[in-house]
């Protein structure tokens, strides 16, 4: 499997990689890690005219605490996020999530940024994002913006990114004593898209009250969801088994998946509610920590 | 157990000496065909149709062909005019190399593309314009049948219907009259999906034909290149290929498991493109193009097992239904439709029998491999060991219990089964008794009985297999004809040191160290000092290749056949050198010695040398042998086999505990590399009964054609295999050796299927076919709650 | 389009001329006729293209070639002197680790990783570790002891250094 023709263009900077995007137009592509992309380029689903590599602009890889955020470089390899000392400390969701995510060789490439920008359900740091309200900052024509993340998926492929935007930046609000985070998904195989996903996110109260909550899934609808129904029945409660019951069937009613070969709808309802009431409890043991 | 005759040292049988050909696969330089590189070469693509079945309107070549770099397309058209685009299978079938008129399966070769580069050939594949009129095509081989179903193969003259052929063997009349009379009778249809062997390196060919010298070298990813010469010779040869101008190379090769046996329609292609062309043409087929053809399995088989309400097994019925695809292409022996399939009688001691089968066709890939398996015995091993656990269900028995009472015991070897084997040698009941002891049986069931009760889903899973192997005796076992025997050429030269030459060749069994262990075992030369050489047919002794697990059994036993005439002239020649008559002389490893004497001896070494200097009078010099071995029978390996899983209610979720596999294949070579092939056999024995099967829509399209969903087990999937082994000699094979490496494959599936459904057996489950997948657990749970 | 690129191969300073397309598994096999390093599948999942590019574990079949520009890149050709083994190499020898060899280097050079990040790594640890390379003939018991023997090698090693 071999890609089509293309023309492939090294930008050194942010500045740079836009002014390409801008003067080739639509037919030109970026790519950052690349494994999202190539793969598609390789079985000819995509055949983009221009390849703009984005990877080489320095600055964008990293993994800090600043203020009230987290913030990571769009540029952050998966592996650097796995070996993060701040990350395994206290984001123990993006261990869980890491992990199952492709396998080491990929995870060495891809990028959080690709895995976000590509816009794809099935990929699993979108779950994450939504359920840690991340804010995707994007670098374009007309300088930065801040994007929410629940206005960031529009459709199968599609987000808020214009076709000479960069995505830079994730912003999620820095984790508080009492918040916890956890992600599953079960998979055919090791390394393979989610038949489902859910990832947690739970912010208590120094009562135990649910301050804040978010409950997002992968791959079982064709935009990446959020819950906002589970969400809301749990925020602002002390979260009992009861709840957390009550979550689970949320989100198994809620959410949007098709029969395939990883499974049939009913089986991926059910896997939905099983998975969301586990990683609840997952996340909550995190956050009394 | 089997006592080394030979010191660490010579490496003789029994010892677990490390393997000779590691040092170039472990440094990146083994000779793979995709690592071929010749002068001038070219790189054909095949362009493979999107359709399962559909006349083709046209083929407009002008947009490739003004690619620069693009030199050819091919088409059948244009082979018709060789009358190259039809081969014949090995089974009396026939196959197109390139369609004229009609598409028979998706991703069928349409046409090719050469060119330059691969890049270049890449794009003029995609830049040739095939027009195409689909049509409905039979995917479902229960409707290839049906009197509406359209005549997929009107170019066969007598073919009134998709029906290929109907096999048949034992006493039906009898064998229903006792399932008819007796207390038990367990039923069920059991499906073995297709599957797809899956080495991970994919075939391919480098073909260079030079017009100068009428000869024909051919690179192939071949396990039986001497066969396949001979095929080319027979399909080209009314073009000018005669058989001593083609030479068939198979180098190293990534893994083989049955599926580089065919001829595949690229490789004739490739062959026809050079010599048409004069330059040399690589073809490396592509992952997708590997899986969607060429399949395994695909029996759907019913199957009867009757019995006493004590549980002894009268009768076995199985009527099966296989799914051939366009055309028979079933790299079987000849008089073997069905393989060996009748084996599935199985480790069992009773009279009546019976197995029938109508092979059909459909608008899907040919195949039929024998995939790490000696034709069809998993299909047959699946069945028995599937029934004979539902029989212990039904009637309320531990499957160990009923096993153990069924069994063929020890002192009937050899043993006639119904439907007409001469089993040779096994001890069922010790390999069980093994295996139940090494996992700890008793407690496992009683944790079972714990776990029930307290609603937990816990499955224990037997299988006790009986293969068979080492094909075959030439008075049944042919190819095209061609005795199924094998050979070894041994060259020792006068320092000692040896050359030996083999028909089989090795992808992966590791020849060039289990060969040299035989001949270190027979002459006492070091195994270190003799070189091993596989699969070039201008050097290489005749033989059917390697598959079957028939190397040891047939090469093997050629090996040490070869070194004993030689031992034989050794005798003479130290007689010669010690001055007594031949009679005086005695052999132990290594050494020739005078009765009573033995300060007065001769080294082999010694012998050796005087075979080229100090010849005795009259004697032809050298030291050399050739055997072509053709074995009296096969021989059959058995096993015991068992799985414990643990399941989750809420997500189907399959938790693979503990595996034990005791396995007796006779006198043991290397022990090292036995135990690898029943991990790498067990591993796909998991792959099939967990993960793989190929699947197709209702437009016969195939939709997990790619590892992204075909689904290779990875090291997480594969369990921590436990091993061992007892040890029951081939009483007629020349060193007590059987087969091994495909035990395990045939094997592990029943065992781990077995589990699953004891699992699941408090639920009312009665059944599941392979590919048990947590999908279809949850399904079933469902269905059942 | 052609794009001049120089890298570093095996220690070795290479530059040439590769198309925007060319496929690094390629540039390694072809242009450089370093043939060890072997295709699988096409869609990353089997591993058999693994190299290490900065030292990290790669897919070379998904990585363009025009993108290694600058880069360090080993393949199993340059992990251990001529007639020598690396302790991974002499693991998978010396515990069967491999049958047909085909995804050797691949699992060999994904090891390296995988033993740079975690020096002792246990059974469970291995097995995901390896998890991106498919290996048909093996059934994995062999390859998990071949990568701990290497690793207990490579600790004695560091001891005996330090």
């Amino acid at each position: 499997m071999i890609p089509a023709n293309f023309t492939y263009h090294k930008a050194s900077s942010l500045k740079d990689a836009i002014a390409l995007a801008e003067s080739l137009g639509e037919e030109a592509k970026y790519m950052s890690g690349g494994h999202s992309l190539l793969p598609m380029m390789k079985l000819r689903f995509a055949t983009p005219e221009h390849i703009i590599d984005i990877s080489k602009i320095q600055g964008l890889s990293f993994i800090k605490e600043e203020g009230d955020l987290l913030k990571i470089g769009a540029m952050t390899t998966q592996t650097e996020m796995e070996y993060s000392d701040l990350l395994r400390s206290k984001y123990p969701i993006f261990g869980d999530a890491i992990k199952l995510t492709a396998d080491p060789s990929v995870r060495n490439v891809g990028t959080l940024g690709g895995n976000i920008a590509h816009g794809d359900a099935a990929n699993d740091q979108p779950a994450l994002m939504l359920a840690m309200r991340a804010t995707v900052i994007a670098e374009g024509v007309d300088g930065q913006k801040s994007i929410p993340i629940d206005e960031f998926f529009h459709g199968f492929y599609m987000t808020a990114l214009e076709p000479t935007d960069i995505l830079v930046e994730i912003h999620i609000p820095k984790a508080s004593k009492h918040s916890g985070g956890a992600y599953h998904k079960v998979e055919r195989k090791v390394g393979d898209y989610a038949t489902a996903g859910v990832a947690v996110y739970v912010e208590l109260d120094d009562d135990g009250v649910c301050r804040e909550i978010g409950i997002a899934l992968t791959n079982v609808s064709a935009v990446p969801m959020r819950v906002d129904r589970a969400e809301e029945l749990l925020r602002g409660k002390k979260i009992t088994d009861d709840l957390i019951g009550q979550a689970g069937v949320f989100a198994s009613e809620d959410c949007e998946p098709t029969s395939d070969l990883r499974g049939s709808e009913a089986y991926k309802r059910s896997l939905v509610d099983t998975i969301t009431k586990r990683m609840l409890n997952k996340a909550l043991e995190r956050a009394r920590q | 157990m089997f006592k080394c005759k030979t010191s660490a040292e010579v490496g003789g049988m029994g010892h677990s000496v490390k393997r000779k050909e590691d040092a170039r696969f472990l440094h990146g330089k083994g000779n793979y065909v995709d690592d071929v590189k010749l002068p001038g070469m070219l790189t054909m693509v095949m362009v493979r149709s999107p359709y399962a079945y559909a006349k083709i309107k046209s083929i407009n070549k002008e947009k490739a062909l003004a690619i620069p770099g693009v030199l050819a397309v091919i088409t059948g058209e244009d082979l018709a005019q060789y009358n190259l685009h039809w081969m014949p299978t090995l089974l009396s079938d026939t196959q197109m190399v390139l369609p004229t008129d009609t598409v028979m399966h998706q991703a069928q070769e349409v046409c090719a593309v050469i060119a330059t580069d691969r890049y270049i050939a890449v794009d003029g594949a995609e830049a040739v314009d095939v027009q195409y009129e689909p049509m409905d095509p039979i995917v479902d081989p229960f409707k290839a049948l049906d009197k509406d179903a359209p005549l997929l193969r009107p170019d066969k003259e007598d073919q009134k219907d998709n029906q290929i052929y109907h096999w048949e063997r034992g006493d039906r009349a009898k064998t229903d009259e006792v399932i008819a009379n007796a207390d038990v009778v367990v039923k069920e249809r059991i499906h073995l999906p297709r599957i797809h062997v899956a080495s991970i390196e994919t075939c391919g060919c480098v073909a260079s034909y030079d017009k100068d010298t009428e000869k024909l070298v051919v690179y192939l990813t071949t396990q039986a290149p001497h066969a396949i010469r001979t095929v080319v010779a027979l399909v080209a040869g009314h073009v000018g290929l005669s058989e001593e101008k083609i030479r068939i190379i198979s180098p190293d090769i990534g893994g083989g498991f049955g599926g580089k046996v065919p001829v595949y329609p690229a490789y004739v292609v490739a062959i026809a493109a050079t010599f048409l062309i004069g330059k040399p043409v690589k073809w490396i087929e592509d992952r997708s193009e590997n899986l969607v053809n060429g399949f395994a399995r695909d029996y759907h088989m019913d199957c009867e097992l009757a019995a006493t309400k004590d549980g002894k097994i009268q009768a076995f019925k199985v009527s099966t239904l296989a799914d051939h695809g366009y055309t028979d292409s079933s790299a079987n022996p000849s008089k073997y439709p069905t393989g060996m399939f009748s084996i599935c009688t199985g480790s069992y001691d009773y009279e009546h029998a019976f197995a029938e089968l109508d092979a059909v066709y459909t608008n899907k890939a040919p195949g039929g491999v024998a995939y790490r398996c000696s034709f069809r015995v998993t299909e047959a091993v699946h069945a028995i060991e599937r029934m004979v656990d539902k029989l212990a269900a039904k009637i309320g028995k531990d499957p160990a219990l009923l096993r153990l009472e069924n069994f063929i015991k020890k002192e009937q070897f050899p043993y006639s089964s119904p439907l007409g084997w001469s089993y040779d040698s096994g001890d069922y009941e010790a390999t069980l008794k093994k295996a139940m002891d090494m996992l700890g049986y008793d407690d496992y069931k009683k944790e079972q009985a714990q776990k029930r009760k307290e609603g937990k889903l816990m499955g224990i899973g037997i299988s006790t297999f009986t293969e068979v192997v080492g094909a075959g005796p030439s008075k049944d076992f042919d190819i095209l004809g061609i005795a199924m025997f094998d050979s070894a050429e041994i060259r020792v030269h006068p320092t000692g040191k040896a050359l030996a030459r083999f028909g089989t060749k090795s992808q992966g069994q590791g020849h060039e160290t289990t060969y040299a262990q035989i001949l270190a075992e027979e002459l006492g030369i070091p195994y270190t000092d003799i070189e091993i050489d596989e699969g070039d047919t201008d050097t290489a002794p005749y033989g059917l290749g390697t598959y079957a697990s028939r190397s040891t059994p047939t090469a093997g036993a050629a090996a040490a056949i070869a070194a004993r005439k030689l031992r034989d002239k050794g005798k003479k020649i130290a007689a010669y050198l010690l001055e007594v008559s031949e009679e005086d002389i005695e052999w132990e490893v290594g050494k020739y010695f005078v009765k009573g004497a033995p300060e007065k001896s001769k080294t082999i070494q010694e012998v050796v040398f005087a075979a080229y200097t100090n010849i005795p009078p009259g004697m032809e010099p050298g030291f050399e042998a050739t055997h072509y071995y053709d074995p009296p029978n096969l021989t059959f390996p058995n096993g015991a086999y068992i799985c414990v899983v643990e399941v989750e209610k809420e997500t189907g979720a399959i938790d693979v505990k503990r595996f034990v596999a005791i396995d007796d294949c006779g006198n043991i070579i290397n022990p090292m590399i036995v135990e690898g092939q029943v991990h790498g056999g067990l591993t796909q024995g998991i792959a099939p009964a967990m993960y793989e099967g190929i699947e197709y829509d209702d437009e016969g399209n195939v939709l997990n054609g790619t590892f992204m969903d075909y689904l290779v087990p990875t090291a997480v999937e594969s369990p921590h295999w436990e091993t061992g082994h007892t040890i029951t000699p081939s009483p007629h094979h020349p060193l007590g050796a059987k087969g091994v490496a495909e035990s395990p494959t045939v094997g592990a599936p029943p065992a781990i299927a077995n589990a699953i459904i004891d699992a699941l057996a408090p639920l009312g489950i009665e059944h599941l076919d392979i590919p048990i997948t947590p999908a279809k657990v949850w399904e079933a749970i469902q269905a059942h709650s | 389009m052609k794009h001049e690129i120089t890298l570093t191969i095996n220690g070795q300073s290479v530059t040439a001329e590769v198309d925007s397309r060319l496929l690094l598994v390629h540039f390694i096999r072809e242009n450089l006729d370093l043939t060890g390093t072997h295709i699988g599948c096409d869609t990353s999942n089997c591993g058999a293209c693994t190299i290490l590019l900065n030292g990290k574990s790669v897919k070379s079949c998904t990585y363009l070639a025009v993108r290694a520009d600058g880069a360090e890149i080993t393949t199993i050709e340059g992990i251990a002197a001529e007639g020598t083994n690396h302790p991974i190499q002499q693991g998978f020898h010396d515990q069967h680790g491999l049958h047909c060899g085909f995804c050797t280097p691949g699992m060999i050079m994904r090891s390296i990783d995988l033993l740079n990040n975690n020096p002792n790594p246990t059974e469970e640890e291995i097995r995901w570790g390896i998890s991106g390379n498919l290996c048909r003939c093996t059934g994995y018991n062999n390859i998990v002891k071949s990568i701990r023997q290497a690793a207990e090698e490579m600790q004695k090693e560091k001891e005996t250094t330090v």
